[in-house]
């Protein structure tokens, strides 16, 4: 994931059959995929009943992030809108239903009946128009709202997302509160470039998300350590106001106009529908990708 | 794709009031046996649309499922069994499922349910 895939064409293009299989047969990304899986389960913060849940697997590709899912005996329903993947999926004998779908186009399910939802790498490409019919922030829209319909009441919904830059983590955010969700953002390893991730957790209706789970991770959670050689602290911030990130943020990035700067730039004049040329991993390159 | 799944899914074309249930057509029908969990049972019970069940099952040719269902009826082991079955262990393989309010079609292929809408159902 070192140049953002998300830029290079859309996900039913991108994850092609090649590509499928190319992702789903990396150890490096099985490990990484479960290890994030773990965490948005337990950011999922489940009733410890032992009854196994209905869950939603949004942008489940290959079904990698589902199979965490039901090594902990839960049921899962994945939702992907590339076949490729999906096919990977079945080769591999997934136990979730899968189902090609596109979540910009909203979530076809019966209000009130899914016990959590949990997504993994996914989201941010809901941030791309695609299509000359595509608006992200319909579509994110659209995607938010059919998600709290289906979810019972005080069920959780956990996003571990790679947005692109600022605006699209506040694009992401103000869609899911629009929608009713309440919640807001984990970061986990916040000090360490590589490590860094980010989860959204998402309250839907009674329950609140401030108190119990959202605390970040603080110890060695993580073993696909090999990159690391910088001594970093592991450290995770909390932020449940949704502005604080930004502050963050802007710190990290005082050297100015960067490749961030430059691909946001672009992605408002696409928005505008003006032709630009297509983001590469050369597209305004000083400094390493942060994501 | 199981019935439980099915029992949760509508059509979720623009416009469309009543989504649900989707029709089935069958082509293919395949099982697969899973162990049973009582506990998970008694609490779809809650969640699961009685009749889309029934209907869906019978379209599956299972018709083993009690017309009527309420939740006493969840202490006999007879009934989970049934319950069970219809929920977690006939898959639609091949087949579509149809919307029940504008006819369209959504194919199932390799038990995998079409639900991309095209850009004028969004
Ligand atoms: C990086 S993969 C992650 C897959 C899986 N969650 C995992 O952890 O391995 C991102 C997935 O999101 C899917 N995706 C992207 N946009 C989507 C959309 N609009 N609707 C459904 N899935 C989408 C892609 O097809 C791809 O399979």
């Amino acid at each position: 994931m070192a140049s953002r895939p998300e830029v290079i064409a859309p996900p039913e293009i991108f994850y092609d059959d090649s590509e499928a299989r190319k992702y789903t047969s990396s150890s490096r990304i099985v490990q990484i995929q479960a290890t994030l899986s773990e965490r948005a389960l337990e950011l999922l913060a489940l009733p410890e009943d032992d009854i196994p849940k209905l869950l939603l697997d949004i942008g489940c590709g290959s079904g990698l992030s589902g199979e965490t899912l039901t090594e902990n005996g839960h049921h899962w329903i994945g939702l992907d809108i590339s076949a490729s993947m999906l096919n990977v999926a079945l080769e591999r004998e997934v136990e979730g239903d899968l189902l090609l779908g596109d979540m910009g186009q909203g979530l076809g399910v019966r209000p009130g009946v899914i016990d959590g939802a949990i997504s993994i790498s996914a989201v941010q490409w809901l941030c791309n128009a695609d299509k000359s019919s595509h608006n992200p922030r319909l579509r994110l829209k659209a995607f938010f709202t059919s998600l709290y319909k289906c979810l019972s009441n005080g069920a959780r919904a956990v996003f571990q997302v790679y947005p692109e830059n600022i605006d699209q983590r506040e694009l992401i955010l103000n869609a899911a509160m629009h929608a009713g969700f309440a919640g807001g953002i984990v970061v986990d390893f916040p000090h360490s470039s590589k490590r860094r991730k980010e989860f959204l957790v998402l309250t839907c209706g009674q329950r609140s998300v401030n108190s119990s789970v959202s605390k970040g991770k603080n110890e060695d959670g993580e073993s696909c350590s090999e990159e690391d050689s910088e001594d970093e602290e592991n450290q995770t911030v909390c932020i449940s106001d949704r502005h604080r990130p930004r502050k963050k943020q802007k710190k990290n990035n005082k050297s100015g106009k960067g490749k961030e700067w430059i691909l946001r730039k672009k992605e408002q004049m696409r928005r505008r529908g003006n032709a630009v040329p297509q983001d590469s991993k050369y597209t305004g390159r000083k400094r390493k990708d942060r994501f | 794709m199981r019935l439980l799944t099915h029992n949760m899914l509508s059509s979720n074309i623009k416009g469309v009031v009543n989504g649900f249930p989707l029709r089935i057509e069958v082509e293919k029908v395949v099982e697969k046996t899973v162990e049973m969990n009582g506990e998970f049972l008694k609490k779809m019970f809650e969640k699961v649309d009685w009749k889309a069940l029934i209907d869906a099952s019978r379209a599956m040719g299972y018709t083993e499922l009690p017309e009527e269902a309420d939740s006493s009826m969840l202490d006999s082991d007879e009934f989970l069994n049934r319950f069970h079955h219809a929920l977690l262990e006939i898959h639609l393989e091949e087949g579509a499922l149809v919307c029940p309010e504008t006819g369209r079609r959504f194919p199932v292929n390799k038990g995998i349910p079409n639900m991309l809408l095209h850009e004028d159902e969004v």
